[in-house]
């Protein structure tokens, strides 16, 4: 977790050119990822995560997305970047790893050519090595026959098995950087649990800095060293993940902390209690609020500049550590206490609209 | 097989619901009633339709399409004299379609509502809404008339007169590949767009593979299907003879062949013509159905 960093993103913006106006989907977000290091990104759908990162590598349509900031990948900055040398960097720079398994790979191409072409991409190897390379690859991440695999075509996989092809296609170059896009949201929870596990293992062996984006919580403990908490297209608290999921500041942190079910604290006089939810939606991005972007739906409200000026990421507690905690908020104070194990399940209740939903 | 012989009860009752006596037509004006009857019994027309359809038939499946009530040919010969020409033009009109309308459909998918999207999407509908026959005579007109580059019809075997060929072939080819390049330039625009936006294509873009390579094999390779669909449908069209063109141009394919075994209810002809263009969309969806194949490994079994 020393020395320079992966990747530097200072100040990212993406503005997308909707039929509904401008859209403000991603509004300065700053974060480093350092070598093994994994960073989650976490969020509500509409969060703006995915389009971050995509924006990174310069995968969203041209005409109607608009990126600035910067981002320096090993010191170079992405956003300003020429094409050419872009597409040198997406590979052995940083690979990605999508949603959803079933169609990310081309169905009309066997698995091996999708592999090879990685590969050859980006190196001087012939056919028959980029080919042995890719069985390789193909049994690093831990298919079964991978020789045979090479010639099969994506519908003869399952989705778990397409995702360590795709995990293979993203790792084929040896990147710094791996981009794992809601990587096992489409994935039952066994197949999930092996694919982290290969990532892990992956990212111990070679040092591989990981942005892992999710909403699963739980995945998040898993596997992080540092959390992000997105909310409408900002960071709105970040820190290591024993900061963030053990105090969390922000309402909104803790809203979403809230909302997981407590599995061992099950019913009292045999009722299960409803899950408890964070009232409301996302704000949309063509129409942020004035103030802090969680506003409308946050049940403190503790001071009266929320409503009209967005609160700075501020540090909580040490600056002095490697990984400082920080929030977008000026309820420092945890009126609710987040010591306190109940605030979850009472969180919807002391929203200002009363009582849940 | 089963089309088939669904297709050729439904041409025979058909052909037979029209009405109008082949007989009398053949005939002429006057004759009696003798020569009138003779030739009914002779050409099997006095025979219950159902004796008449097995007798048809049996001959059918042995190759024996009959003789032609009106000149005494064989229907086998009539036809054969006239495919070449129709398999002439319609390869010749779907030349025409494909190299119009894959590039432009393409570049249109490419840049969507760009100058040239619009331009293409007013030219295919133009393609489209304009009648043939007025094309036809325009083109006629135009090059035929007022510049006098090019015969306004007719057709010469390829064999006899290689020039006089190409020059007769031009214009009708152009008037049909237009209208069928109009169809296809819009399957190609739609499909290319809906193969841009698949995930997979942003996976190939995400490996770093130069932009002509997602583009040709992320793409382009995934936007054959629909394409292999749609010119088959059209050439199946152009196949079964387009008769007013072929009218216009005096063209003697097998839709001039039909149109006039219609005139002078000339059933033998007209069954085995209709009965041919069933057995070339049978053939062309084959050819269809194997390309697939060839084309989407999720189709092979």
């Amino acid at each position: 977790m020393s020395g320079q960093p992966v990747l530097e993103v200072e100040d990212l913006r993406v503005r997308l050119r909707t039929p509904r106006g401008p859209a403000d989907v991603v509004n300065g977000l700053s974060y480093t990822v350092g070598a093994g290091e994994t960073v989650a990104v976490v969020g509500e759908s509409g969060s703006g995560k995915s389009v971050s990162v995509l924006a990174l590598l310069g995968l969203l349509p041209s005409g109607v997305a608009t990126v600035t900031g910067s981002a320096r990948l090993q010191g170079e900055d992405l956003l300003t970047m020429r094409p050419d040398r872009l597409r040198q960097v997406r590979g052995p720079g940083a690979g990605m790893v999508f949603q959803d398994p079933m169609t990310s790979l081309n169905p009309v191409l066997t698995i091996g050519r999708q592999v090879v072409e990685g590969i050859r991409a980006h190196s001087d190897l012939d056919k028959a090595a980029a080919r042995r390379r890719a069985a390789e690859l193909l049994a690093e991440v831990g298919l079964p026959d991978p020789e045979g695999t090479l010639d099969r075509y994506p519908h003869e996989l399952s989705g778990g098995m397409r995702q360590r092809v795709i995990i293979a296609i993203a790792l084929s170059n040896s990147p710094a950087l791996l981009i794992a896009d809601e990587a096992t949201t489409a994935l039952d929870v066994t197949v999930q649990a092996q694919i982290i596990d290969l990532v892990e293992k992956l990212q111990a062996e070679r040092g591989t800095g990981v942005i892992w984006i999710t909403h699963d919580l739980g995945v998040v403990a898993g596997i992080a060293d540092r959390v992000l908490v997105m909310y409408g297209g900002r960071c709105v608290e970040d820190g290591t993940v024993d900061d963030v999921l053990e105090n969390p500041v922000h309402p909104y942190t803790r809203g979403l902390l809230g909302a997981l079910p407590d599995l061992a604290q099950p019913a009292v006089d045999g009722v299960v209690p409803d899950l408890a939810t964070v009232p409301g939606v996302p704000p949309a991005p063509t129409d942020l609020p004035k103030g802090c972007v969680f506003w409308p739906r946050c049940p403190v409200r503790g001071d009266a500049r929320c409503e009209t000026e967005q609160p700075p990421l501020t540090v909580i507690g040490s600056a002095d550590v490697v990984l400082p905690h920080r929030a977008a908020t000026w309820c420092t104070e945890r009126t609710f206490g987040a010591e306190s194990p109940g605030v979850g399940r009472t969180f919807g209740a002391e929203s200002p609209e009363g009582g849940l939903r | 097989m089963v089309v088939l012989a669904g297709v050729s009860v439904i041409v025979f009752g058909l052909v037979h619901l029209v009405p109008g006596d082949p007989v009398r037509l053949a005939l002429g004006t006057r004759f009696s009633q003798d020569t009138y009857d003779a030739l009914r019994e002779r050409s099997g027309l006095d025979q219950p339709l159902v004796t008449q359809f097995f007798d048809w038939l049996g001959r059918a499946l042995s190759g024996d399409l009959g003789v032609s009530f009106r000149s005494g040919d064989t229907v086998t010969s009539l036809i054969a004299e006239r495919l070449p020409a129709t398999l002439t033009l319609a390869f010749a009109s779907i030349l025409v379609a494909l190299v119009i309308a894959v590039p432009l459909g393409t570049i249109s998918a490419l840049r969507p509502r760009s100058i040239i999207d619009r331009f293409a999407t007013l030219i295919s509908q133009f393609g489209i809404s304009v009648p043939e026959f007025w094309m036809a005579i325009v083109l006629i007109l135009v090059f035929a008339g007022t510049l006098g580059w090019l015969p306004s019809g007719g057709y010469v075997p390829l064999s006899e007169d290689p020039l006089g060929w190409l020059e007769r072939l031009v214009m009708p080819a152009v008037v049909t590949g237009v209208v069928s390049g109009s169809v296809i330039t819009r399957f190609v625009r739609s499909s290319v767009l809906e193969a841009l936006g698949a995930d997979h294509v942003r996976t190939a873009r995400a490996k770093g593979l130069p932009e002509r390579q997602v583009f040709t094999w992320h793409v382009l390779r995934n936007a054959l299907l629909p394409l292999v669909t749609v010119t088959g449908v059209q050439l199946a069209y152009l196949l079964s003879g387009v008769v007013v063109v072929e009218i216009v141009f005096s063209w003697p394919g097998l839709g001039q062949l039909a149109l006039q075994s219609v005139q002078a209810r000339d059933y033998p002809v007209l069954q085995g013509a209709i009965l041919l263009f069933a057995i070339v969309f049978l053939v062309i969806n084959l050819v269809v159905d194997l390309l697939y194949t060839a084309i989407d490994p999720r189709i092979r079994r």
